[in-house]
């Protein structure tokens, strides 16, 4: 599953990043962070196409020796970045796709909190419990 | 297979394989046949529809002509494609019976049987006709019969099988004709081969791939069996199709590694978990790897050489297709899952020798591509390779790092064993690279050959990588090399170098707001300036490091530990200081004053607590901690007066300042907050207000462009300022956490003290916070002793007590004791000194501090109040009751027919229309112990009432009333009211028609008194009254005073009846009532009352032999417009002074309405005539104030109302006078001397039958 998710602000600021816990965090705080630009290219890349098919899933951003590195962006350009083990072949598009749109789902309860301020970090625990739900599930 | 050279031209490279094609028959004509063949053959291309709903496509069909062997032919289970005969061909020439039969049938024949044997049904026979040969022939059959014979010898049911070619070296249009049809019906006839034949291998291929999970199968043997079909198609140039099959198989092998991976292990991939013992890297340069490829046809190749091999052959096909950057694509995806491959099949490999694997294979792509593409192309898709220029450079470092060759001493003996076994995992270097300079064997082999080339290569794949990746946008990428190659310069121990990628990282995800990789550059970073020797750099990171919540706390108090051993180190030179940002060090919560309105007197205290949260991991010893203040002195200082201070500024006195997001610097957080002032400029000449606004001080740091902040943490900026106003607190330690400091100062400039920084310091080492924001300002103020009086209510009401608010602002002054407010005492006010008078003592701050008992003497002159003793900037408050006599008010600006009352002395009597209320001022001069000079204040009070009378009579009675009006808010209680004659004329007797004695006058109420008065003589012309009455607060307790009545003083004159007028309304002869439009008739009636009286001596009294008259003019009026007067409506008549005299004057009125009509009026006035002796007594005024006669009708109407106003002043008529002709002049009676008897009568008037005359005559 997940090793690594993140959501960032359409300010390319980390709105949340949680990795497994076994590994070197600040290894996928890289990752992830360089992995925007593959996001930047390809939303500039994708441009209004992208907006009239309402295709949110941008794919693989980067494969590197270990990781996988896949993109989600919604329409307010927040970015969902997920890294998966490479060794984890049983994860194709279609999983990751509905990995993505749960974490959509469930970022769209935390936006619809009223405390909850937009840019702020996210602290909610059912947006966390989901997280972990997705790094521990086998799929 | 040699391989070119030189790059290889980027057009399609074309396999020497082509399909075979054999020929049987009469080679001598074959061979003259063949070049038209071979080059009129893939002139046209062939549609090729294919089996299994695989699109159809064109195809340019090539063939390789063999002369027919049997050998040739495959053996039953030969699965070689490439050597396929696709199509066997018989060519004969014969066009005699003869010879056929002879010769020509029993080689067909042969021929075909040989083909029967070997199952091979795609032939053909081809009779070429030659013209010139038959014309050498004698005993010619008929061209058809030959083709016919051989249709009806060999093709049974296919005589398409045989084709005729004629004359096919000649140029005519039949040669053409018959050429097309031949090589139609040949491309034809090779498709139907293919479909057939490949159909019927993919099938065999499909049923081999079936047995794949039997015993026994194995990879390497279907691969060569897919790789056959691959390589037909490759012949038949259909690349793609080519391209399927290797990914198919590639895809099949990928399976099997996740399946073994997941536990379902294949008996034939343990023979690919061999470890691994050359690392060559790809080889992409020649278009089949024959050696590789024999290795798996053997079944001895590793996975690396399988890989290895696959893709090449995939490059080579994408390279045909035009595909380069998918080539460098699937390379970083097929580096990537052959490490991980190899990981799954737990194949043992040697350390480094994978990433030398990786690194050769990187740059073999690039190099593969480069060879392909021009610049251009090559620039434009950097986005497609810079992800194996990356991959390099990562592997090339790993590789350093692991043999040795980063340390600053060079390798070891392990390291340079190891170098050696890597480099012999790399074997030869291979033939077709041998030349080429830059080949990726031999730069590998130099690079770990020393530390300086292993330092050249790696920092010119570094820079490259970090051009292409800023070239195509991909800064944090670009940052991330950037960060291992400050990495590198660390271990190289050149710091210098590496700051600037260390500084450019962490600017990067300072801007985007990544906290741990911040943290961890930082870290970096501080190592790299401690190396460099930048303290004040490395303070203030370590200061930000230690202040870092993702550091542990044994890291943060390191670095604290680094600014506290820095700190306490002896300086050289004393004076020198390192200025840091206090952000990281502690942080600015809020600031509290006392007083908490942060407004503080001349020599007054005033505390600022601050709570300052120390970000420091341990508690921290400062030396001092200071505010530096700005003071200004504000030019106009309106509103700078203890007043407006007080009253305008915020209560609480807390300021919160809002706490830095650290987590999102974002860019908003790096740039200083704005520092705002307000301005305002006046013109100098009346120091009227010309322009306002708001000015940024510190615009220059606000607006200088991004770039050239070059790094963010650098220490710029941080300017102390040196002002002489700073407060201080010294030796306070502070906690981790909030801490609470507290700071005093007296007040000594009076002006406004801006707070600018915030500055701790630790030895050298000051943590300053550049500016305070938001603003925060305290006042001080200076003040002038000051005294100030004012009413409780809203105005002082005289003739009753009322109270006064007594203030004394000490301001810089002390009251001592015995200090004392001498007021000097007006007669018409009493100062009254009730018992148990206190006074209170408030701080500037409206706090009562205490009261005491006020004393108050008078004498005569002076009223003198001892003040309580205050100190300075205090408040003392007491309330006096003053009374204002109500004697002094006189009856409100009255003004009798005679003699006009003076007003009271100084009393000005203001006395407006309306319901203002007389008022009367006291100034009140008071010495104050402060000053040499009197305060003079004014008190303004007002009377309560006003009061109005009027003469009332009934024929000759007269009545006197009196008006009451009570204008004030107050009820009083009116009591022993009277009115006296001042004259006290014994004969004349006032009669009060009042009932009681005491009476309540409400606000805003008014009271009537009336009295009769009654006379026994001839009464005198004038009468002078006085009015008076007792009135106290009708809601007072028992006052201490005796209040003093209120009186009013007026005149009446001329009050005697001396006319009376009746006027009767008759209707006409022999009718009851008036009608309307009828005439009417009006008989008045004027009656003398009275003989010859002092009044009456005027010029209008004429006196012939003791016999008086006196000239009266009359007029007929109706202002309501009910009647019309017809004929004369006025006239002058000459009256005898006697009594009972009476003039009868008729008219004719008509009414105009019906009704109950009021009469109309009847007006008299005295005629006075025009005597020159007579003219010199009028007064110019007369002249000028009267324009007409109507203006004194009208006055006349008020006449009526009873108020005897400017009654006296002569009227004189008619305009003409002004022209200079004499005129006699009117004058209208006094209200008292002529008395209508008939006022108020009604006639009754019936409406007219005749309607319409009456509308006419109206309108």
């Amino acid at each position: 599953m997940a090793v690594c998710v993140a959501v960032i602000a359409k300010e390319n600021y980390p709105l949340y990043i949680r990795s497994i816990p076994t590994e070197n965090e600040l290894k996928f705080h890289y990752m992830v962070h360089t992995s925007l630009d593959v996001v930047d290219e390809k939303i500039s890349a994708m441009g209004k196409a992208l907006v009239d098919q309402r295709e949110l899933y941008l794919g693989l951003l980067y494969p590197t020796e270990d990781y996988k590195v896949y993109g989600y962006v919604t329409n307010s350009k927040v970015k969902f970045v997920m890294v998966v083990d490479s060794s984890n072949t049983a994860l194709r598009d279609n999983e990751i796709r509905s990995m993505f749109r749960k974490l959509h789902n469930s970022y769209t309860d935390v936006m619809c909190n009223p405390f909850y301020n937009p840019g702020d970090r996210i602290q909610s625990r059912a947006f966390d419990g989901m997280v972990t739900s997705m790094m521990i599930q086998v799929c | 297979m040699d391989a070119p050279e030189e790059p290889l031209p980027p057009v399609i490279y074309t396999m020497e394989n082509k399909p075979i094609v054999t020929c049987a028959g009469d080679q001598n004509l074959f061979t003259s046949i063949y070049p038209t063949l071979s080059q009129q053959l893939p002139r046209e291309p062939m549609e090729w529809r294919r089996s299994y709903g695989r699109a159809p496509k064109m195809i340019h069909l090539e063939s390789n002509f063999v002369q027919f062997k049997e050998e040739l032919l495959p053996k039953e289970g030969n699965k070689a494609l490439l050597t396929f005969p696709f199509l066997h061909i018989y060519w004969t020439e014969c066009c005699d019976t003869e010879v056929y039969k002879a010769t020509v049938k029993d080689d067909l024949t042969k021929w075909q049987n040989v083909l029967k044997a070997y199952s091979s049904v795609d032939w053909l026979i081809v009779v070429v006709e030659n013209d010139a040969k038959k014309k050498n022939k004698t005993n010619i059959l008929p061209r058809a019969s030959i083709v016919d014979k051989i249709r009806n010898d060999f093709c049974n049911k296919q005589s398409d099988r045989c084709v005729v070619l004629s004359d096919p070296l000649k140029d005519s249009s039949r040669t053409q004709e018959s050429w097309n049809a031949f090589l139609t019906k040949l491309r034809t006839l090779l498709l139907m081969s293919f479909t057939k034949n490949l159909g019927k291998f993919e099938d065999d291929m499909r049923t081999l791939r079936e047995k794949r999970t039997e015993p026994g199968w194995s990879f390497c043997e279907y691969f060569m069996v897919q790789e056959e079909l691959a390589f037909v198609f490759e012949m038949l140039q259909q690349f793609e199709d080519a391209l399927v099959q290797y990914d198919e198989l590639d895809a099949l092998f990928s399976q099997y590694v996740v399946n073994f991976g997941a536990g379902d292990g294949a008996n034939w991939l343990t023979f690919f978990c061999q470890p691994v013992k050359s690392w060559n890297g790809l080889i992409l340069r020649k278009p089949i790897d024959m050696e590789k490829r024999e290795l798996i046809q053997r079944q001895e190749a590793t996975l690396l050489d399988l890989r290895s091999y696959l893709f090449s052959r995939q490059c080579t096909l994408l390279l045909f297709l035009q595909r380069p950057w998918e080539v460098a694509q699937r390379a970083l995806e097929l580096l990537h899952s052959c490490v991980q491959e190899l990981k799954l099949l737990e194949v043992s490999v040697p350390p480094g020798a994978l990433d030398c694997w990786v690194f050769l294979s990187c740059l073999e792509v690039l190099q593969r591509i480069e060879g392909c593409c021009d610049r251009a192309q090559i620039d434009s898709n950097i986005a497609h390779t810079v992800g194996l220029w990356s991959y390099a450079t990562e592997k090339l470092k790993s590789l350093g790092y692991l043999c040795g060759l980063v340390s600053e001493k060079g390798p070891n003996s392990e390291d340079l064993n190891r170098t050696v076994d890597l480099l012999a995992g790399l074997g030869a270097e291979r033939p077709e690279t041998a030349n080429t300079a830059q080949s990726p064997y031999k730069k590998l082999k130099e690079a770990l050959s020393s530390v300086e080339a292993f330092e050249k290569h790696y920092l010119d794949l570094s820079h490259a990588t970090i051009e292409m990746f800023t070239s195509i946008g991909r800064i944090r990428s670009a940052k991330l090399v950037g960060k291992d190659l400050a990495e590198f310069y660390m271990r190289k121990k050149s710091p210098q170098k590496a700051e600037m990628y260390l500084q450019g990282a962490l600017k990067n995800y300072l801007a985007e707001g990544w906290a741990l990789p911040i943290t961890h550059t930082r870290k970096q970073l501080a190592e790299c300036q401690k190396r460099l020797g930048q303290i004040e750099n490395y303070l203030q990171t370590s200061s930000l490091l230690a202040s870092d919540q993702h550091l542990t706390t044994d890291e943060r108090e390191y670095f604290c530990r680094e600014i506290l051993s820095f700190a306490s180190q002896q300086t050289d030179s004393p004076g020198h200081r390192v200025a840091l940002p206090m952000h990281s060090f502690a942080q600015l919560r809020d600031l509290r004053f006392t007083p908490a309105n942060a407004v503080v007197h001349v020599g007054g205290v005033l505390s600022v607590e601050i709570t300052v949260c120390s970000q420091m991991p341990v508690p921290i010893h400062v030396e001092q901690i200071a505010i530096h203040v700005h003071f200004s002195i504000e030019k106009n200082s309106y509103r700078k007066t203890a007043e407006w201070l007080t009253k305008h500024k915020t209560a609480n006195g807390v300021v919160n300042f809002p706490a830095e997001a650290s987590p999102f610097p974002t860019s908003q957080s790096s740039l200083p907050a704005l520092e705002l002032y307000e301005m305002f400029e006046r013109s100098p000449s009346d120091n009227s207000l010309n322009t306002t606004g708001i000015i940024c001080k510190n615009v220059h740091m606000l607006l200088r462009r991004q770039e050239s902040s070059t790094s963010l943490e650098a220490s710029s900026g941080l300017a102390l300022e040196d002002g002489a106003h700073v407060l201080r607190c010294a030796g306070v330690t502070l906690q981790p956490g909030p801490n609470t400091i507290v700071f005093r100062t007296q007040a000594r400039e009076p002006g406004t003290y801006t707070l600018r920084q915030l500055c701790a310091s630790l030895g050298p080492v000051w943590f300053v916070l550049p500016h305070i924001y938001p603003l925060v300002q305290y006042d001080v103020y200076s003040q002038e002793p000051q005294l100030l009086v004012e009413p409780l209510a809203d105005s002082l009401l005289a003739g009753i007590p009322q109270k006064v608010k007594f203030t004394v602002t000490t301001g810089h002054y002390t009251v001592k004791n015995g200090d004392s407010l001498q007021l000097s005492n007006v007669d018409a006010m009493l100062i009254l000194c009730p018992e148990e008078n206190r006074a209170v003592i408030y701080s500037n701050t409206r706090e009562k501090v205490s009261d005491a008992l006020l004393r108050v003497q008078s004498s005569d002159k002076v009223t003198s109040i001892s003040l309580p003793a205050a100190p300075t900037y205090h408040l003392i408050e007491f309330e006096l009751e003053v009374l204002s006599l109500p004697s002094a008010p006189a009856a409100g600006g009255e003004s009798t027919l005679l003699g006009v009352t003076e007003p009271h002395g100084k009393h000005k009597d203001t006395q407006k229309t309306g319901h203002c209320m007389a008022t009367t001022d006291h100034k009140v001069s008071i010495d104050c112990p402060w000053s040499i000079y009197s305060t003079v204040i004014a008190l303004t009070f007002s009377v309560p009432f006003r009061t109005t009378h009027s003469l009332l009579s009934s024929g000759t009675r007269k009545y006197v009333q009196v008006c009451v009006q009570n204008l004030s808010e107050l009820d009083f209680q009116l009591s022993d009211s009277r009115l006296v004659d001042t004259h006290d004329s014994t004969d004349l007797r006032l009669i009060p028609l009042n009932t009681e004695s005491e009476q309540c006058i409400h606000s805003r109420q008014a009271v009537f008194f009336v009295w009769e008065l009654k006379w026994t003589q001839e009464p005198p012309p004038s009468l002078h009254c006085r009015f008076s009455t007792g009135f106290s607060p009708a809601s007072e307790e028992q006052l201490s005073v005796s209040l003093k009545p209120y009186t009013y003083e007026f005149q009446v004159e001329n009050f005697f009846t001396l006319y009376n007028v009746r006027a009767e309304i008759s209707p006409p002869p022999g009718t009851e009532h008036c009608r309307t439009g009828s005439l009417c008739s009006l008989d008045v009636s004027i009656t003398r009352l009275s003989d010859l009286l002092e009044v009456d001596k005027d010029e209008a009294l004429m006196e012939s032999d003791e016999y008086f008259s006196t000239k009266l003019m009359y007029e007929v009026v109706d202002n309501s417009s009910n009647w019309a007067v017809c004929g004369k409506s006025s006239g002058v008549i000459s009256m005898p002074v006697t009594a009972q005299a009476t003039h009868r004057v008729h008219m004719e009125v008509m009414p105009l309405f019906a009704g109950y009509l009021p009469l109309p009026d009847v007006r008299l006035f005295k005629y006075l005539p025009h005597h020159s002796a007579q003219s010199s007594q009028l007064d110019a005024d007369s002249w000028i104030e009267n324009d007409s006669l109507s203006v004194d009708k009208h006055v006349d109407d008020q006449l009526d109302s009873g108020s005897v106003k400017s009654r006296g002043s002569v009227h004189s008529a008619a305009s003409s006078e002004h022209k200079g002709l004499p005129m006699p002049r009117l004058r209208a009676l006094p209200p008292g001397q002529a008395f209508n008897s008939s006022a108020g009568t009604q006639v009754l008037v019936i409406p007219s039958k005749d309607d319409h005359v009456l509308e006419v005559s109206v309108t």
